[in-house]
């Protein structure tokens, strides 16, 4: 190992490890990780508040999204949640799967043009796909359980976030995309991000068959605990 | 010129008036973390622009905040608003009385996105771009946001504060966790600035056999997962595993093809954002938002995507990346 480099920063990694494993409140562990990562590097301590406060600020496009709030909180007082329920309630085909693949599709195809912020968790998934994916599944198992209610609506959220993940990869002005390109520009290796782009597709086509099957499965599963249960009792009650 | 700084501003009254609703229900600490929280989004470019001049008090002063904010996070534990007791008999009654008119502004919210955003070449008055042109598909939203509350309050007949109310309450259940996404970016720039990724890849370079291609490659796959887990970031471990093995080892020594790498590895560590906790806009945001009892819940729902991706895209990268 290179003797020039200072390895002490690394206690701010281990201040993440251990605060999250011992549950701490994960907002004071990663200030904390932070102050301890910048004070084992030496940083003097005013340096170090000036880059907590520069790097906060430009962060700040990360909060953008509570401005769905209103209208979302507003449209749930209004009754969205029990409309898009009773919507889906009244497709007798429509399955909890066939929901959560068409989302899959969907969220990678318009991730892949680029609008990565036209479907969220805050904007379609609690209103509209969580409460679409729990009617769905009601009407296959009867009323949900919490175990499998948080379990459908976990799905659902996993859904959008692989939808998202492996659809903007895709899109050749994607922040990803041109950060790939300007690293390898800086040494010395040009690429059009294009090139780059296209071998984001392989992966793409292969998230979407993994997780369309992964959801299969959850379906299947979901049915087949039901029936294992209707077993039991049905077999309790013959003692 | 729609500038992305007017929606931080709406962003900061929204923030202020949850504050304000906190102060009135006698919740100070609560309310004392929203007011600090909106400072930063009004002052933001304003800061910035002080520090590119050599002023670095406004930043420091955040950066004070900021632990502040930390502390009041962890007295502030999560917990659920309840919502009025009519609430479900008056969700109930709305749902039968306006059918599938409530609708509209939900579908509104995305459609108004999408076309914004497509017909941004068009919203041009005297030449200027009436869409912040550095963030399009933002403004897009925030500007549709807007849009989608008005047609809503027109659809369902609500009076001015109940959007307010409805909307603090929602920020209210979310807690510290709307922030949490925010400290985690700012963590990661803290650990490019003191050197935490060049650290870890020197370890890294300093145990694995590096005249072996094979071997680079798993450390290159398995250190963009790992990283990522850490910084809960891809972008973050990107340049570091890149600079560390990438370039050094696979491409410059065993002549792997730059554009492949750097894609699939990249998406390699996607799959590790979908294991951390600390992605938490992307892992624990959603599971407080659809109030799933295990904070995990979401992680856990996908891991076994993240896991078999991970296996394919090793299995890309041995196939193709040294033709």
């Amino acid at each position: 190992m290179p003797a020039d480099i200072n390895y002490w920063p690394l206690l701010g990694v281990a201040v993440v490890v251990f605060g999250f494993a011992l549950k701490r409140n994960p907002v004071l562990v990663v200030v904390v990780a932070g102050l301890v990562s910048g004070v084992a590097a030496g940083l003097p301590v005013a340096d170090l508040l000036t880059l907590l406060g520069r790097s906060f600020v430009e962060n700040r496009l990360l909060l953008l999204f509570v401005l769905t709030l209103p209208v979302i909180g507003l449209l749930e007082r209004h009754g969205l949640r029990e409309r898009a329920r009773r919507w889906i309630a009244s497709f007798r085909r429509l399955r909890l799967f066939h929901i959560l693949i068409s989302y899959l599709g969907l969220r990678q195809l318009l991730a892949m043009f680029g609008l990565t912020h036209v479907a969220g968790h805050a904007q379609t998934v609690r209103p509209l796909i969580a409460p679409m994916s729990e009617a769905a599944a009601e009407r296959e198992l009867g009323p949900l359980d919490d175990d499998e209610r948080a379990r459908v609506r976990a799905n659902a959220a996993a859904t959008d976030n692989i939808g998202l993940f492996f659809g903007e990869d895709i899109f050749i002005a994607f922040s990803a995309v041109l950060l790939i390109q300007a690293f390898f520009a800086r040494n010395d290796i040009v690429l059009e991000p294009l090139e780059i782009a296209r071998w984001a597709i392989p992966t793409a086509i292969a998230a979407f068959v993994i997780h369309s099957i992964r959801l299969w499965l959850l379906q299947r599963r979901l049915l087949r605990a039901r029936r294992e249960k209707a077993q039991r009792e049905s077999a309790d009650a013959a003692h | 010129m729609l500038r992305i700084e007017h929606l931080y501003w709406v962003v900061a009254a929204f923030l202020f008036v949850t504050a304000i609703l906190n102060l009135r229900d006698r919740r100070f600490s609560m309310a004392t973390f929203w007011l600090l929280l909106s400072v930063p989004f009004v002052f933001g470019e304003a800061i910035l622009d002080a520090l590119r001049a050599g002023t670095e008090w406004p930043a420091q002063a955040i950066g004070m905040i900021v632990i502040v904010l930390g502390v009041l996070a962890s007295m502030n534990p999560l917990r659920s608003v309840a919502e009025a007791a009519d609430a479900e008999a008056h969700q109930q009654r709305s749902a039968d009385r306006l059918g599938n008119r409530i609708f509209i502004p939900a579908l509104a919210l995305p459609t108004i996105t999408l076309m914004l955003y497509l017909g941004r070449d068009l919203l041009v008055w005297n030449g200027v771009p009436l869409l912040d042109p550095k963030a399009q598909t933002l403004t897009s939203l925030g500007v549709a946001c807007v849009l989608s509350l008005a047609l809503g309050m027109a659809v369902t007949h609500a009076r001015a504060p109940e959007p307010l109310a409805e909307g603090r309450r929602l920020l209210d259940s979310l807690g510290w966790a709307v922030l949490l996404p925010m400290v985690l970016a700012t963590l990661g720039g803290v650990f490019i600035t003191t050197g935490v990724g060049s650290a870890i890849a020197s370890v890294t370079a300093a145990v694995i056999p590096i005249d072996n291609r094979v071997a680079c490659l798993l450390a290159f796959a398995l250190g963009m997962v790992l990283f990522t887990v850490v910084m809960g970031n891809a972008f973050a471990a990107f340049p570091v595993m890149m600079a560390g093995i990438g370039l050094p080892l696979l491409i410059m020594e065993h002549g792997a093809n730059p554009a492949l790498l750097g894609a699939v590895g990249m998406l390699t560590g996607y799959c590790g954002t979908l294991l951390t906790p600390m992605a938490a806009n992307f892992n624990i945001v959603p599971a407080v938002l659809l109030e799933l009892p295990d904070q995990y819940g979401v992680i856990r729902a996908q891991a076994g995507t993240a896991i078999a991706l991970i296996v394919f895209n090793v299995g890309l990268m041995l196939m193709l990346v040294f033709r």
